[in-house]
């Protein structure tokens, strides 16, 4: 066992999130809803990571995600990779894909977009990392988005 | 069907409602709505817009209901744009929405059980005045085809003009951009144009000779309020005004085109000059309006053609 497994316990059945970008691991951990689990989460930063600085990893015991959850974190962190484990190992590992559509998650930059005036979900359009509002078109890149 | 944006129309549905438009010109009093109910919603006052489409309705025998005015509807008392749009549906058979907010028309569009036709979305769409200018232009070239095309003025704000340069990406254009540094074409319609395969060429410049080769001049208002720098506007504010000796040098066939209202930016000496073509254009309108209404509901240009309740 390396000291990098010791410093956070392993977990025999869940999802290892790894290389989140430490100041995005609580925004991470919202956008899967981590806080509204009933099983255990370990959530840790500052650990030392030469892919994005410091870094956050969180661990969640018996919960395995979808692809549609997953390519949520793409307008965070789109350098994360997820761990599926079972019995201890890790059996899969899942990068994060930017979908070419994102519903709600983001805000419109545009304070006179229908969006930010009734309330109704976002929706996006991505092509190049940058996101086209649905309704009003304004344009935003990806790595500066605001979330709803 | 809705009208809500003119950017994803194709040639032929372009061709096709310049077709219909035609032939609502020619005999522009029917009873083809008959029996129908047209709203319309004006969450921002546009006393020009709204006459237009009531006149085209009215004139196709439609019955017309709605506000004119924001301050007498619910929406000041936090009703939602949903809930307006949904109680007017069980009214209308077509409901016409002009917004102050932007990208309202494409979602009333999503949630509305009648057709919803965009008539200004805030600084985004206005395509029915798009249509019109398409009219305009086919009605005074003969064509849509090969035009040398002059944006004059406020191409930064101008959502017209960013309009127009989408739907004639069809039609091999070259467009002119005339306008001060402070209100030049944005650089994402440059882009578009590149994308496209759209000539252009930037002027700062406005005078009898950069126009000579102009088969349309679309003037636009400078307006004060867009200036950062009042001295640049102090500096500009009468260079991109169109006045009768600027006309001598000009092709016959150009025509002068403002989506209206006019303040000082054409002289009132090129009102009675035969390439002035704005106040027509606005007439034009009217036609245009009546072939979205049809279009909207259904009716073909067949049907149209075979109408049998034409009064005049």
């Amino acid at each position: 066992m390396n000291k990098k497994e010791r410093l956070v316990a392993a977990i025999e059945h869940g999802t290892v999130i790894d290389h989140i970008p430490a100041a995005k691991t609580y925004q991470v951990a919202s956008l899967l809803g981590l806080f509204d689990l009933k099983t255990p989460v370990t959530i840790g930063i500052n650990y030392p990571s030469q892919k994005v600085g410091n870094k956050g990893i969180i661990k969640v015991s018996d919960k395995f995600f979808t692809d549609d959850e997953i390519s949520r974190l793409s307008v965070v962190a789109p350098n994360v990779i997820l761990s599926i484990i079972r019995d201890y190992e890790v059996v899969e590992k899942k990068a994060v894909e930017t979908p070419s559509e994102i519903h709600g998650i983001v805000k419109c930059n545009n304070p006179k977009c229908i969006t930010n005036n009734e309330p109704m979900a976002t929706h996006f359009h991505v092509e190049n990392n940058i996101l086209t509002c649905h309704y009003c078109e304004r344009e935003q890149d990806i790595s500066h988005v605001e979330l709803v | 069907m809705n009208f809500v944006t003119i950017a994803n129309l194709t040639r032929e549905k372009i061709l096709y409602m310049i077709e219909m438009a035609s032939e609502f010109e020619r005999h522009p009093n029917r009873e083809l709505l008959k029996g129908k109910v047209v709203a319309t919603l004006f969450f921002e006052p546009s006393t020009r817009t709204r006459l237009s489409f009531e006149t085209a309705a009215n004139r196709l025998g439609a019955r017309v209901i709605g506000f004119a005015d924001p301050k007498v509807t619910s929406g000041t008392k936090g009703e939602t744009l949903k809930d307006t749009i949904l109680m007017v549906a069980n009214y209308a058979d077509v409901i016409v929405m002009r917004h102050f907010i932007e990208g309202a028309a494409v979602y009333a569009s999503e949630i509305s059980p009648v057709p919803i036709v965009n008539a200004g979305d805030g600084a985004h769409q206005h395509p029915s005045q798009c249509m019109l200018d398409l009219y305009s232009i086919y009605k005074t070239q003969g064509t849509l085809e090969n035009l040398n095309i002059y944006l004059v003025g406020d191409l930064k704000y101008g959502r017209t003009v960013h309009s127009l340069i989408m739907a004639m990406r069809h039609f091999n254009p070259t467009f002119h951009f005339v306008a001060p540094k402070e209100l030049a074409m944005p650089k994402e319609y440059k882009l578009y144009c590149d994308e496209h395969g759209i000539k252009y060429q930037e002027h700062t410049a406005f005078n009898e000779k950069v126009i000579q080769d102009a088969d349309i001049v679309y003037m636009t208002r400078v307006q004060k309020e867009r200036f950062s720098d009042l001295m640049e506007y102090e500096r500009v504010k009468n260079v991109y005004i169109l006045n009768n000796d600027m006309l001598r040098l000009c092709k016959p066939n150009m025509k002068i085109l403002h989506p209206l209202p006019r303040v000082n930016e054409i002289a009132q000496d090129v009102d009675d000059n035969p390439h002035a073509y704005y106040i027509q254009q606005a007439a034009n309108g009217l036609f245009a309006r009546e072939a979205i209404f049809a279009d909207v509901l259904g009716i073909t240009l067949e049907q149209v053609k075979a109408d049998t309740t034409i009064i005049s």
